[in-house]
């Protein structure tokens, strides 16, 4: 087995990056706020993965830990508080309208072009290990940032957001073996902080607008 | 080392102290005292810098030059003096019905956090550590902005968290690229991201690398300075929150997240400088264009608010335009001018912020066309926001009169393209802000005196300053920002 592992960790990095790009343009489709939910659980869990096998293969031991944030906060405690959010907010089985999905799925393919073609130069510089899972965690980052984009419903909003976050670590973990434990203890409570206080938000914005669209939200505007 | 740990204890002590008692009858003053303790901290700190010369503090993870200590002087100062405003003010909230007991706490509680995260991210050697604590600055006054629970707060609150959130994300990447290239140098650990061995080696970096971190930086820590097209979120944050909030956001976090910016520009210019070919450098030239777009979109807004605090907040995007425009030019005259525009904008702009949260308070509206006859019903506040007006305007004895003014000399000497485009987006927002501030102060009301008198020391302390640097700078100061000039480049 770890012969196996040692053998085609590279493969299986890859392949865990190329999954979590994969549940990024899921994400972007899915239109049950309860699934979306499940898939970022999803994609938390491939990068947990993923950074245990850069872990194994770099002998980062730190990198071990930082799986287990992710497991911790990503797969765990961050769905747990989505669950519990939606369900007291009573928006469990919301099923939301989108605006033209095959559309923002081609964008999202154009958006996965530019990151890779961005990112080119960097990549060179990587090893060999790492080499595209730069591009990828650019991508899908992009693709989080076009799904808040096109959502109007406050909690897809808020996953996007989360979903963007887990791009990022994957960059980290991906191209430098991760950022000293320090920061990624720091990111992770500012995330973890960020939910709690929009789980407050949320039940503020429903008291006073009796919804979690936030479309409501658009009146400040310049005249 | 005592000092610093004195100066982020005592924000941090202070929060916990609040999150408590923060609505007994006291709490304001407690949060006065904790502000005033900083300030002590911050100024022996500051005084221990200008004679000893930078130190490396707490297991190289803090560390002070003449660049950032000044801004904690600075922000310990304003944070001070917000506290005395906020004083009255929050009271007079409270007797109309505004803010509740638990919002009061909350408010308390989380004005200390925000200095604190500041303090941190001013003093902090990490480059990381700088990114959690100005993503947290932002967390903390996300609540604030929505103290209120209006329909506006909410919906400027939820477009400040989003907004930056999304900008913020920016930076890490941008971050991560930074580390990517340095821990190829310095080997991994918590040793590649330190900027003062960072700054060592600034030369060997990847300068692709960099530039493309740079891009992402600069996308990133804009969002949070309000740079055009970045700048959305400003306006109704500045608008919507309690106005000592406005003030510690204007005259402080913006400058706090460019500082940032900063830190970040002297390495890439020192890792471009080889690739250069003796033109203007790379990140100085994406300065100057967001600086640029920023001063003229910003101006060109201004004419038509009709709120006062937002008008204010669209004149501080102006200003924040100018100072990054400067710190792009570049060289110790622009740079000396962008440092001394960054200490009169955040003493001038809380000042016209005091002076606008009691106007709006007595008039019981933010609306301009509402908001009238100020020297009648209370002639300090009106000299305060005539006066501060004059000033943010550029008005000659002032002292930002002399830091515009050594801005555009610069422009004229080394980029006369910026000149003419500059003077003019000054002069629109002159005509703007003049015009709609003078029937404010002048013409009739019937309007009711407040329940609390009104806190104006703070708006007089501040312009008296502002005053004092235009027509005399004295030579430490001079001295201190000539060196701090030398070390952005």
């Amino acid at each position: 087995m770890l012969h196996f592992l040692s053998l085609h960790a590279a493969e299986l990095i890859n392949l865990c990056a190329s999954l979590i790009l994969l549940i990024a343009f899921a994400m972007l489709a899915q239109r049950k706020i309860l699934a979306l939910i499940n898939l970022f659980a999803a994609q938390g869990l491939m990068l947990c993965v993923s950074t245990v096998l850069v872990a194994f293969v770099s002998g980062q031991a730190h990198l071990y830990w930082s799986a287990l944030l992710t497991l911790v906060l990503k797969v765990l405690l961050l769905p747990w508080i989505l669950h519990r959010l939606i369900r007291k907010l009573n928006v469990k089985w919301d099923v939301e309208t989108l605006f033209n999905v095959s559309t923002t799925m081609i964008v999202g393919i154009v958006l996965v072009i530019l990151a890779f073609n961005l990112v080119q130069p960097v990549s060179q510089l990587a090893g060999a290990v790492t080499k595209s899972t730069l591009g990828i965690a650019l991508a899908s980052v992009l693709l989080a940032f076009l799904m808040m984009i096109t959502r109007s419903k406050a909690v897809p909003q808020v996953v996007g957001f989360l979903a963007m976050e887990n791009g990022l670590v994957l960059a980290a973990t991906g191209a430098t073996h991760g950022m000293p434990m320090v920061i990624e203890f720091g990111i992770a409570l500012d995330v973890l902080v960020g939910v709690l206080i929009l789980g407050v938000f949320f039940f503020q914005i429903r008291e006073r607008f009796d919804s979690l669209d936030t479309r409501h939200l658009e009146k400040l505007k310049e005249t | 080392m005592g000092e610093m740990t004195f100066l982020l204890a005592s924000p941090l002590v202070g929060a916990v102290v609040l999150a408590l008692f923060g609505h007994r009858r006291y709490a304001a003053e407690v949060n006065v005292a904790f502000s005033a303790l900083t300030l002590v901290a911050a100024a022996v700190l500051t005084e221990k810098v200008i004679e000893d010369g930078p130190a490396i503090l707490l297991w190289e993870q803090f560390f002070v030059d003449s660049l950032n200590v000044f801004l904690v002087a600075l922000t310990a100062f304003v944070a001070m003096t917000t506290s005395l405003f906020s004083r009255p003010y929050m009271r007079i909230e409270h007797a109309h019905g505004k803010v509740t007991d638990a919002g009061l706490r909350l408010y308390h509680s989380m004005y200390q956090m925000f200095s604190f995260t500041m303090l941190v991210v001013l003093t902090t050697n990490n480059l990381g550590i700088m990114w959690v604590a100005l993503e947290a600055a932002t967390l903390t006054t996300v609540l604030l902005i929505a103290l209120y629970r209006t329909h506006a707060s909410l919906e400027a609150a939820w477009k400040y968290f989003i907004l930056c959130g999304v900008g913020i994300a920016q930076a890490l990447f941008g971050t991560i690229l930074v580390y990517f290239t340095s821990e190829k140098i310095l080997g991994p650990g918590v040793g590649a991201l330190l900027w003062t061995h960072l700054d060592a080696v600034k030369g060997q970096l990847e300068p692709t690398v960099m530039s493309l971190a740079f891009v992402f930086l600069m996308v990133g820590y804009g969002t949070k300075v309000g740079l055009v097209p970045l700048h959305n979120w400003l306006p109704d944050a500045h608008a919507e929150g309690p106005t000592p909030i406005s003030a510690v956001l204007s005259g402080l976090l913006l400058n706090v997240a460019l500082y940032a910016l900063i830190r970040f520009k002297v390495i890439t210019d020192g890792a471009l400088l080889a690739a250069s070919d003796g033109g203007i450098p790379f990140a100085s030239r994406l300065m100057m264009g967001f600086g640029l777009l920023s001063v003229v979109v910003a101006a060109c807004f201004l004419s038509r608010q009709k709120d006062i605090k937002r008008m204010f907040a669209y004149s501080s995007i102006e200003h924040m335009g100018l100072i990054t425009f400067a710190f792009g030019m570049g060289g110790p005259v622009a740079s000396f001018a962008g440092l001394l525009h960054m200490t009169l904008h955040s003493l001038t702009k809380s000042a016209i912020f005091f002076a606008v949260g009691h106007a709006a308070q007595k008039a019981g509206t933010q609306m301009m066309d509402e908001i009238r006859g100020l020297m009648q019903i209370n002639p300090t506040v009106g000299w305060g926001l005539m006066l501060g007006t004059a000033a943010i305007l550029g008005m000659p004895p002032f002292g930002v009169f002399a830091s515009e003014f050594l801005i555009l000399t610069t422009a004229i000497a080394q980029q006369p393209w910026a000149a003419p485009i500059l003077l003019f987006a000054l002069g629109v927002s002159f005509a703007a802000i003049f015009g709609k501030v003078q029937p404010m102060v002048f013409g009739e009301t019937t309007a009711k005196r407040l329940p609390h008198p009104p806190a104006l020391v703070p708006v007089f302390t501040h312009l008296s300053l502002v005053l004092m640097l235009g027509l005399y700078t004295p030579p430490y100061l001079a001295d201190w920002y000539r060196q701090a000039a030398r070390l952005i480049g």
